[in-house]
């Protein structure tokens, strides 16, 4: 496909590894996190982190929505997807994120819940045309990029009078998500030289939704897209700019980010939804104005004021490492029960779960890898 | 989540609908998030929506730059 293939060259790679290894300066240590985990999984698909100088670390950030959201929501997701004559659609990842006592969407569907996978918000919308005795209810989750196709729909809903259909919001802002890394509430924030931006947030809100927090916290950021010699050339970028001391935004995903982002798309996002106060993140605990709600022009199709549903406490595993890893402080192999009890076939937390979450990525390329250099290490030759 | 592929613009079948070419297969995506686009077009293509037009000439430039580096 033209545009995928041309930046996976691997005669470009090496070059642009070639020159990561020069601009590097070997004294110094670079910590740079990649917030998305579409990020995380192209650089463990690729094997960057074993081709990269050694002076370079990536660290992996909580951009990955199903990771993200608490053990309550997914609670009441499921008591949503339990009530009598409610459909619940929701995209795949989120049918086998465990919520209490291991409990998920999957299973209810095994106990008799409708619950539909679905790959846009456009056929939940269509099995609510087709069922007009039922009451659909889409379970909504994403960053800002994932954020425009449910407002549209929410405003097709209205234009169409589909009164049977709802939106169970879960949508979540990435500058927050950010700053609360940076800037946490509790203990020391993780030390970090910079950040690869995310790619297809960033189309919507543009490279000036990360100027502020760049400039405050005096971090450079490159938005990079998602294919391989993006990577490579973001990284240089930000090596280039942290041995500068050039703490600004920087944008190489030109051939899709532009400095204002899609005006359209925020439009339809300020026409139906609104800041919640404040949301719970995994890991990163309870963030002011950090995610979005229905407005009280379209509650009518707001499954929270439809189905008033008590809040859980929502028990974590006990054993789980997710809130930790999401923050960029523990690594998926620094958890004992990574690849041992928690694997994709039955997770223990959701960043094993999403085809995002840094364990998955851990799990499905270079375990072993993994595995012998820590083994190396505990027990050097 | 946020992963959104290239996709080629075929036809449109109505003004906010557009048949596209992924890869080699095809499918029907929503095109209300972008506007003035035509079939020949390259979009971002983001569960089930055009997230924006793929800009080709700063596609090229980016891998003139890769290449500049390479040579």
């Amino acid at each position: 496909m033209k545009y995928i293939q041309a930046f996976r060259s691997a005669k470009l790679a090496k070059k642009l590894i070639t020159a990561i290894q020069h601009a590097v300066n070997p004294k110094h240590h670079y910590r740079i996190m990649e917030f998305c985990g579409g990020h995380t999984h192209t650089i463990h698909r690729y094997g960057i982190p074993h081709i990269l100088p050694p002076q370079i670390e990536l660290i992996h950030g909580p951009g990955c929505p199903v990771c993200v959201l608490p053990i309550p929501r997914i609670d009441k997701a499921i008591a949503l997807a339990q009530t009598p004559h409610v459909i619940l659609c929701s995209y795949g990842d989120m049918l086998r994120v465990p919520g209490s006592h291991q409990h998920s969407l999957l299973r209810a569907k095994a106990q008799g819940a409708d619950v539909r996978m679905v790959y846009s918000v456009n056929d939940a919308l269509n099995i609510a045309k087709q069922n007009p005795d039922r009451e659909v209810i889409f379970f909504a989750i994403g960053f800002e990029t994932t954020t425009p196709p449910t407002a549209v729909a929410l405003q097709y809903a209205k234009q169409q009078c589909l009164n049977n259909f709802y939106v169970f919001c879960n949508h979540v802002l990435t500058p927050p998500a950010l700053e609360a890394l940076l800037n946490p509430a509790q203990g020391e924030p993780p030390a970090l030289d910079g950040f690869i931006g995310p790619a297809h947030v960033s189309i919507v809100i543009g490279t000036q939704g990360y100027e502020k927090i760049s400039k405050t916290y005096q971090k450079p950021i490159v938005i990079s897209g998602f294919e391989p010699l993006d990577l490579l050339q973001s990284i240089l970028m930000l090596i280039q700019k942290i041995n500068a001391k050039q703490n600004t935004v920087e944008n190489q995903y030109t051939r899709a980010v532009t400095q204002a982002g899609n005006l359209k798309a925020q439009q339809c996002i300020k026409e139906t939804l609104e800041l919640r106060d404040t949301f719970e993140w995994r890991g990163l605990g309870d963030i002011p104005h950090s995610a979005l709600k229905i407005n009280t022009t379209y509650r009518t199709h707001d499954a929270e004021q439809r189905f008033k549903l008590a809040d859980t406490n929502g028990q974590e595993h006990k054993s789980c490492k997710c809130g930790a890893i999401l923050r960029g402080v523990k690594k998926p192999s620094d958890c004992k029960v990574f690849a041992t009890v928690c694997t994709p076939e039955n997770p223990l937390g959701s960043c094993m779960v999403s085809s995002e979450g840094a364990c998955a990525a851990y799990y499905a390329y270079g375990r072993l890898q993994h595995d012998t250099q820590k083994k190396t290490q505990s027990h050097p030759a | 989540m946020c992963l959104a592929i290239p996709a080629q613009i075929i036809e449109q079948p109505s003004s906010n609908t557009a048949i596209v070419n992924v890869g080699g297969t095809t499918k029907t995506i929503d095109t209300t998030l972008v506007d003035n686009l035509k079939p020949g077009d390259f979009v971002i293509v983001h569960v089930g929506y055009a997230l924006t037009q793929l800009d080709e000439a700063e596609a090229e430039k980016t891998l003139a730059l890769l290449e500049e580096l390479a040579s």
